[in-house]
């Protein structure tokens, strides 16, 4: 029996249309990051022009510095999603290393690199105990992270009792940490913005990066792909908790002032921040520029309507209609560019 | 025989409930078991349509925020004259104009669920700090606080109109959930929503029910709740969500949707009332209670996991030694 194997119409073609779709999606989520930096420009030109003072010197570092602790968590959390995961425990987990590290410096002078290593190490353990579980014990991580918010919070206020880690007892070299500057930067912005830099280096061009992409988008094709799934979404978790507990070390340097529940309730900012920036809820999508951007518009909404004199109680509000709208629109346009492939690829 | 994990729910709220019966002074009485109850009725009620929700693979983050949108838009009419029976029918239109919000953006514009309730749990929560700001309304009368107390009792009963209206709501779902087409098509929704939707079940219309009544129960958990402190605030039953989910979740319905069972889902409530409960009478600490609570969660899905592993580990050993 002879079978005559027909050669595809247009063999040149294929992988041009297939390039072209590429170059399409790309600039959709290009556009994606760009669409939120536009709007961050617009809301702070907007602001400035209301109020001049907003753009001053002490301003944009008012901006930067309430921005930088949570781009970090973002930065953490977009992680751990890109993977279809969840860390609900990321705002626990700055309130256990902020406490831990005032606990350890108080009183005392250990310098500014053993707290923050001390707030990474407690972060990390947190991770690892959140990420096995998910991991390795495959059970749905939104379940497990609820459950670690619960523990480590419990944890934390049962080891403060109500005590209060204040200013005063943080020895001067930290503190200088969370006031202090390089060529008229602060340090905390400084500080996010390498960690981002660096992890988006890793997702982007590194092996292990791209595989998270992959578990995302599709767990079993990534395990029949020899994707070490168990061990990245582990490695994804204890980097969440790390970053996590580097932030609660910020957290300390910064404000000085810690109790039990700082950051309390954080995990759904972060969370916001993730989805407003481009980062899909479902997994395998996304970018942490995107992430960090979401998390200085959320923060710069704030600032903004501090400044416009705009009642502090429509700030809630306002974050919420922004994610909703900000997802919204990216589903559309998302649907639309689907639809829009279709013809072309059909055609 | 395979252990289910409903049941194991249901027969550690039993031992939990003997534990306190024998060991607490006054545990068992009805004042302590109407307060008890009382404690966490606003859960419990918010955690039945969480139940049908996470059947069919959705969540609802926003229910607490639509408690406090709820409380707090009570507390504004009251304070400006409204009657309260004008009160509570425009509190529940605007809970299902909430859950309209959540459904749409879910079916029309075909968002995941979390996401959008992420962004409703801000929303809901801002525009009731809009409503009411920073303060409390506290002059409800006594005449509309005996409806959500634990002192008063239905007539001819020693139940609180609270733990009634649980029992009624619950049946309900119970019936809606496992006797009915309605609640067959959210198992397979939940299981399955594309191959639901071939089957012909109105997956769509379904979802935006449930998000409908799970504004609709939020937002009367936000009456129960005002009445019942006799407060009304803008941040009333912050952090809430997270327990109904947890209680939820405790009792065996899967996240992942398609699994559970309304009975594990009402003993996971249960079971996080009567150990607080218990606990609190036995002066342990709050934090404490919080740390119970986490690792019940942790243990809730990681317990059948490991059940099932060790049996599959059993059960390979004993063909590896009969061959």
């Amino acid at each position: 029996m002879s079978v005559t194997i027909e050669k595809p119409d247009k063999p040149a073609t294929a992988p041009e249309a297939a390039r072209s779709a590429r170059s399409l999606v790309d600039a959709v989520f290009r556009a994606r990051e760009i669409s939120i930096a536009g709007a961050l420009v617009l809301l702070v030109l907007f602001t400035w022009i209301a109020e001049p003072r907003f753009l001053d010197d002490q301003g944009i570092k008012d901006l930067l510095l309430n921005a930088a602790i949570l781009v970090l968590l973002a930065v953490g959390q977009s992680v751990v999603v890109i993977t279809r995961n969840i860390d609900l425990s990321v705002g626990s987990v700055v309130g256990l290393s902020a406490f831990a590290c005032g606990k350890f410096v108080s009183g005392t002078d250990h310098g500014a690199l053993t707290v923050l290593a001390l707030g990474l190490l407690v972060g990390a353990g947190c991770g690892i105990v959140s990420g096995a579980l998910v991991s390795f014990g495959r059970v749905p991580a939104l379940v497990v992270t609820l459950g670690m918010l619960y523990i480590i919070q419990g944890v934390d206020y049962w080891w403060a009792q109500g005590e209060q880690i204040n200013a005063a007892d943080v020895p001067e070299s930290v503190l200088d940490l969370g006031s202090g500057s390089v060529l008229g930067i602060p340090y905390l912005p400084l500080i996010a913005f390498v960690v981002l830099a660096g992890t988006a280096y890793v997702l982007r061009t590194y092996r292990g990066g791209r595989e998270l992409y992959a578990i995302g988008s599709s767990p079993e094709a990534a395990r029949l792909a020899g994707v070490p799934i168990r061990r990245r979404v582990l490695a994804a978790y204890v980097f969440s908790g790390a970053v996590s507990g580097f932030g609660g070390a910020l957290w300390l340097a910064r404000f000085g002032t810690v109790v039990a529940d700082n950051a309390h309730g954080w995990e759904l900012t972060v969370v916001s921040a993730v989805v407003v920036g481009g980062v899909a809820i479902v997994g395998g999508t996304g970018t942490v520029w995107g992430a960090a951007l979401g998390a200085l518009l959320l923060t710069t909404i704030g600032s903004a309507l501090a400044v416009l004199k705009v009642d502090s109680f429509w700030q809630d509000a306002i974050a919420g209609a922004l994610l909703l709208a900000a997802i919204s629109v990216d589903r559309i346009v998302r649907v639309r560019m689907t639809r829009a492939l279709r013809k072309r690829s059909t055609r | 025989m395979k252990l289910r994990w409903d049941t194991a729910v249901g027969v550690l709220l039993v031992a939990v409930f003997l534990t306190g019966l024998g060991t607490t002074d006054g545990f068992a009485s009805r004042d302590n078991l109407a307060f008890a109850f009382n404690d966490i009725a606003e859960v419990a009620l918010m955690a039945l349509p969480m139940t049908l929700l996470v059947v069919a693979g959705q969540v609802d983050l926003s229910v607490a925020s639509m408690l406090g949108l709820s409380s707090a838009l009570t507390g504004q009419l009251w304070d400006a004259g409204w009657a309260f029976e004008t009160i509570v029918p425009i509190v529940l239109l605007v809970g299902v104009a909430g859950g309209l919000l959540n459904g749409w953006l879910v079916t029309r514009v075909g968002l995941p669920s979390l996401a959008v309730t992420i962004g409703t749990l801000a929303l809901y929560r801002g525009l009731a700090s809009v409503v009411l700001g920073a303060g409390a309304i506290t002059d409800f009368p006594e005449t509309y606080a005996k409806w959500a107390v634990d002192t008063t009792t239905v007539p001819g009963t020693f139940l609180t109109y609270p733990v009634t209206l649980f029992i009624v709501l619950a049946a309900i779902a119970a019936v809606v959930l496992h006797a009915t087409g309605v609640g067959r098509s959210l198992f397979a929704i939940g299981a399955q929503e594309d191959a639901a939707y071939f089957a012909g079940i109105r997956v769509k219309r379904l979802k935006l029910l449930l998000f409908v009544v799970s504004g609709l129960i939020s937002a009367f958990a936000g009456v129960v709740f005002t009445l019942r402190y006799g407060s009304a605030r803008a941040d009333n039953g912050q952090g809430f969500e997270m327990l109904v989910i947890a209680s939820v979740l405790l009792g065996g319905v899967d996240f992942d949707g398609g699994k559970g069972t309304l009975f594990g889902a009402v003993a996971g409530v249960l079971l996080i009332g009567v150990l607080k409960n218990l606990l609190t009478l036995n002066d342990v600490a709050n934090e404490v209670q919080v740390i119970v609570t986490g690792l019940l969660l942790v243990a809730s899905v990681l317990t059948p996991r490991l059940i099932t592993t060790v049996s599959a580990w059993r059960h390979r050993r004993a063909a590896a030694s009969t061959s």
